[in-house]
C-alpha cells in the first residue's frame, strides 16, 4: 500500500521485522539476495563468511556495556553462531552534530577493547556526521568476516535435539529498558553483552555434533525458537522450570509487564545438539566462566500445531509466540 | 513436579467437579486472569468438568473505537504530546492506531504511570501534554490523583481523555446476556480498590458466588477450587482468595480520590455497546482538564464492527472459534474486535494458547 | 486487567517514596496508603501503591512461588 509507513516495531525483531524483510527487502533486492540470513558464505572464497549489523542503542552507555562493545559483540556473534571464527571487522560511524567527542572516544576505546578480547581486528572504517536531529547521537555499523570452522544450519533442527543455552536470559533488554527516558526505573541488572565464540569453540573442541546455533538477540529466546523451528519444520518444546532467569531480571520483567522469553540478549547462544551429545555439550558450556548457569532448556520434537511451546511449572502447556516487535511497558 | 499446594487445589477441583456431575462454567472477569491462565497452561491441567469463560475485563480491548478515534484525532493536533500506557499503542481505531500516527509524525509517548505524564507536562511547559486514561477501578484512582494535582498546581498544559470503566455493571450485563455463568473469578486488583463487599449485592441478588482472586497461576487454582466448592454448597456471596491484598472494605482513600475527580456515567464498550453506569468522566469542576473540550474534538458517530461477535464472546455466550472472523480476518496481527486487540483479549488468548 | 507487583518501601517522605523488588527500584506514590513506613510491603500498580500487603500472607505466598519456580532462578550475582 502506497501510504504505508515504517513503524518502530518493524525494527523489533518480531513478526513485523520478518514481514518487512520477506515482503519488501528481499523482493526489492532481487534474486541475488537469497534468503538474506544473518551471515552468509562469500561466493568465490573457500569458507569465508560475511555479516553486517547496525547499532542504534539508546542510551549509548548502559550498565554492562555501550554501543562500542555492543557493535563488536553483535557482529562477531553473528559470525560465531554461523560456525565461523571471527577474523576482522569494519566500523562505520554516523555521528550527530553536537555529540561530545569524549563520549565518542570512550565508546571507541571500549570497542577496541572488546575486539581484542574477541581476537578480531577492526581493519577499515568510515565516518559521517549529520546535522542535529538527523541521527540520535551515534549510530554504528559493523561488518565482519570470519572463516567457517563448523556447519551450523539455522534450518537444521531435528526431532530429538536438546536446546542448550549458555546462561540466564533477558539481562540486556532489562538493562537497556531501565535507562530509557520517561520510565523512572533503576536496576542492578547489567547487560550480558559478550562474545559467544568461546562457546562455539568449546563445542568444536569437545567434538560434539551441532545441528544449529543462534544468538537470541531482539525478540529474545521466543523469536529465536519460533523462527528456527518454523524454518526446520519441527516444534521446539521449552521447559519453564529449566529456563535460567536471574531473580532481579524476573522481578524487573514483572514490574514492567515484560515476558523474559521475548526480551533481548547480547551474549547468549542457543545450540541445538543431538541428545547423545547434549551432556558433553552442557559440560563444555559450564566450564566457561560465564557459562556456569548454562542449561538444557528444552527439546525438539516432531512438528505439532505450533512451532514452539513451553511446559509450565504447573504441568500445563503454553504456546510460545513470535513477539510482535517493540517491547513496551504494560499496565495490564 | 508440581508444588504441593497446586496438587492440593487440583484435588479439591477434581473432587468438587465430580460432585457437581456436570460442566461448571466459571468466568474469569479480568483479562490479566485470562493471561495468567494461558501463561500457566492451566486449561490443560483442569478437569473437563470445569469450563473457563473469559469475561470483559480488559480495559484496552473494551475501549470503544469511537474513543480510540478521539485519541487519534488528539494525537494528530500539532503541538500536542500524547502520553499513553504501552497497551494502547497498537489498538486499532477505524482509521489507524497510535503506533501508526507516531510513524506519521505524531508525538506519542509511552509512560508507565500517569505520574510520568504529569511530569512530562511540568518538564515541557511549552508543549500541550494529554494523557489517555483507560483502565478499571485499579487504574482510575491514580489517574484521579494526577488530575487533582494538575488542577491544584495549575499545570495549564496538562489534560486527559478519560474513558475509565467500572467492572460491576459489566458483570451485571454479562448475567443479563443469558450466559449461564455459575461463578465469577473477580479481578484481584480491582477488588483491592472496591473491596470484596462491593460484590455482595450482586452476588446475593443473583445467587452467584464471586471470589476475588490473585494473579499467580497458583492463586487462580485456589480461586477455582473455592468457587467450585461454593457452587456445590449452593452459596452465593462474595469471598476472597487474594487474602494478602484484598480487604472487605477496599481502599477507601483510592476510591475517594476517584470519586472526587470523576463522576459515574454510561460507558461505551467496544463490541458490547453502552452499559448504563459503567463509565467514568471528569467532574465539571475539572472540565478545564478535559482534552476533548480543550481541543474541541468533534462528536463522532458510534462504530459498528461488521461480522464481529465479540459482544457475545465478552459475555461468555460463545467461544472465540464460533465467530466467523476468528483466525481468518481477525488475528493478533490484524485484530478486528476487542477480544483480539489486546494480548489478553479472549480471542487473542485463545488464538495464542489454543 | 491490571498488573500490580508486590514491592518493599525503601524511602518514604509524605506521599512520595521509592519501592524496591530484587534490586529494581522505582518512584512510587504512597498517597493511597495509611501510614507508609520503610520496610512495608505494598502492591503497586502504574506507579501508585494501591494497598499494604499482609506480611504473613505475603511471606507464605512468596514461599510457594519459590517452590514453584524451583531451579528456574539463576544465581543472583549480576
Amino acid at each position: 500500500m502506497a501510504d504505508e509507513k515504517i513503524v518502530l516495531a518493524h525494527g523489533g525483531g518480531g513478526t513485523l521485522t520478518r514481514g518487512l524483510i520477506e515482503k519488501v527487502i528481499i523482493p526489492a533486492l532481487g534474486g541475488d539476495a537469497g534468503g538474506l540470513p544473518d551471515a552468509a558464505p562469500v561466493p568465490g572464497t573457500a569458507g569465508l563468511v560475511l555479516t553486517t549489523d547496525s547499532f542504534v542503542v539508546k542510551p549509548l552507555e548502559f550498565k554492562g556495556g555501550d554501543i562500542g562493545s555492543l557493535s563488536v559483540h553483535g557482529t562477531v556473534n553473528d559470525l560465531a553462531v554461523s560456525g565461523a571464527e571471527p577474523l576482522a571487522l569494519s566500523m562505520g560511524l554516523i555521528i550527530e552534530e553536537g555529540l561530545d567527542i569524549e563520549v565518542l572516544r570512550r565508546v571507541l576505546v571500549s570497542a577496541a577493547a572488546a575486539a581484542r578480547v574477541c581476537g578480531v581486528r577492526i581493519i577499515t572504517g568510515d565516518t559521517k556526521v549529520v546535522a542535529r536531529g538527523e541521527a540520535d547521537q551515534l549510530f554504528v555499523n559493523t561488518a565482519g568476516v570470519g572463516v567457517r570452522r563448523i556447519t551450523s544450519d539455522p534450518r537444521g533442527l531435528k526431532p530429538g535435539d536438546c536446546v542448550l543455552i549458555n546462561g540466564p536470559i533477558a539481562d540486556h533488554g532489562v538493562a537497556v529498558m531501565s535507562q530509557r527516558e520517561g520510565i523512572d526505573f533503576r536496576t542492578t541488572v547489567e547487560s550480558d553483552s559478550a562474545p559467544v565464540w568461546p562457546f562455539v569453540r568449546a563445542l568444536i573442541e569437545v567434538g560434539v555434533e551441532v545441528h544449529a546455533m543462534r544468538d537470541p538477540t531482539r525478540g529474545g529466546v521466543a523469536a529465536c525458537c519460533v523462527e528456527m523451528a518454523e524454518g526446520s519444520g519441527v516444534t521446539v518444546e521449552l521447559d519453564e522450570g529449566a529456563l535460567p532467569v536471574r531473580r532481579q531480571v524476573r522481578a524487573a520483567c514483572e514490574m514492567l509487564g515484560l515476558d523474559p522469553l521475548t526480551v533481548a540478549n547480547e551474549g547468549k547462544i542457543i545450540a541445538f545438539i543431538p541428545e547423545k551429545d547434549s551432556a558433553r555439550a552442557l559440560e563444555a558450556f559450564r566450564k566457561i566462566p560465564s557459562g556456569e548457569n548454562a542449561a538444557i532448556i528444552g527439546r525438539v520434537v516432531e512438528r505439532r500445531r505450533f512451532p514452539a511451546s513451553m511446559k509450565t511449572c504447573l504441568g500445563g502447556e503454553r504456546i510460545v509466540e513470535m513477539p510482535y516487535g517493540e517491547e513496551l511497558p504494560r499496565i495490564c | 513436579m508440581r508444588p504441593e499446594k497446586a496438587e492440593e487445589y487440583l484435588r479439591r477441583i477434581r473432587l468438587a467437579g465430580d460432585e457437581a456431575g456436570r460442566v461448571v462454567r466459571l468466568m474469569e472477569v479480568c483479562g490479566t486472569h485470562t493471561h495468567a491462565i494461558g501463561r500457566g497452561g492451566l486449561r490443560a491441567v483442569l478437569p473437563a468438568t470445569v469450563e473457563l469463560v473469559s469475561g470483559p475485563g480488559c480495559p484496552v480491548c473494551v475501549t470503544s473505537q469511537r474513543d480510540v478515534e478521539r485519541m487519534l484525532l488528539l494525537a494528530r493536533i500539532p503541538g500536542v504530546t500524547v502520553c499513553t500506557f504501552g497497551d494502547m499503542l497498537r489498538v486499532p481505531g477505524v482509521s489507524s492506531s497510535l503506533e501508526k500516527e507516531r510513524a506519521r509524525g505524531a508525538d506519542v509517548r509511552v509512560v508507565y504511570s500517569p505520574l510520568d505524564a504529569l511530569e512530562t507536562a511540568r518538564r515541557e511547559p511549552g508543549q500541550q501534554v494529554a494523557f489517555l486514561a483507560v483502565g478499571f477501578e485499579t487504574t482510575a484512582p491514580g489517574v484521579a490523583a494526577v488530575m487533582l494535582r494538575a488542577r491544584d498546581e495549575r499545570v495549564g498544559n496538562f489534560s486527559a481523555i478519560v474513558t475509565h470503566k467500572l467492572i460491576l455493571p459489566a458483570m451485571e450485563a454479562v448475567l443479563d446476556g443469558g450466559s449461564n455463568i455459575d461463578g465469577f473469578l473477580t479481578p484481584g486488583h480491582v477488588s483491592v480498590i472496591i473491596g470484596a463487599d462491593a460484590y455482595e449485592e450482586l452476588a446475593g441478588r443473583r445467587g452467584i458466588p464471586c471470589v476475588a482472586t490473585g494473579f499467580e497461576p497458583i492463586d487462580v487454582l485456589e480461586g477455582i477450587a473455592m468457587l467450585l466448592e461454593l457452587i456445590g454448597q449452593g452459596r452465593g456471596g462474595s469471598f476472597i482468595q487474594y487474602r494478602r491484598a484484598v480487604k472487605r472494605k477496599g481502599n477507601e482513600k483510592a476510591w475517594g480520590a476517584m470519586m472526587e475527580a470523576f463522576r459515574i456515567t454510561d460507558g461505551e464498550w467496544r463490541g458490547i455497546g453502552v452499559i448504563p453506569g459503567s463509565g467514568l468522566k471528569l467532574r465539571d469542576e475539572l472540565s478545564e482538564l478535559d482534552a476533548e473540550k480543550r481541543f474541541n474534538l468533534p462528536e463522532l458517530e458510534p462504530v459498528e464492527l461488521r461480522g464481529c461477535r465479540c459482544g457475545e464472546v465478552l459475555k461468555g455466550m460463545i467461544h472465540p472459534p464460533e465467530c466467523p472472523l476468528f483466525g481468518k480476518v481477525c488475528t493478533p496481527a490484524s485484530p478486528v474486535g476487542p477480544c483480539m486487540v489486546s494480548s489478553e483479549g479472549s480471542c487473542a488468548a485463545r488464538y495464542r494458547y489454543g | 486487567m491490571c498488573l500490580a507487583v508486590p514491592a518493599r518501601i525503601i524511602e518514604a517522605s509524605g506521599n512520595r517514596g521509592r519501592m524496591e523488588l530484587e534490586g529494581n527500584t522505582r518512584e512510587v506514590d504512597l498517597s493511597f496508603i495509611d501510614n507508609p513506613q520503610v520496610g512495608d510491603w505494598i502492591l503497586v500498580h502504574a506507579g501508585f501503591a494501591i494497598e499494604k500487603l499482609d506480611p504473613a500472607e505475603a511471606a507464605e505466598t512468596l514461599r510457594i512461588f519459590e517452590e514453584m519456580r524451583g531451579g528456574a532462578d539463576a544465581s543472583g550475582e549480576g
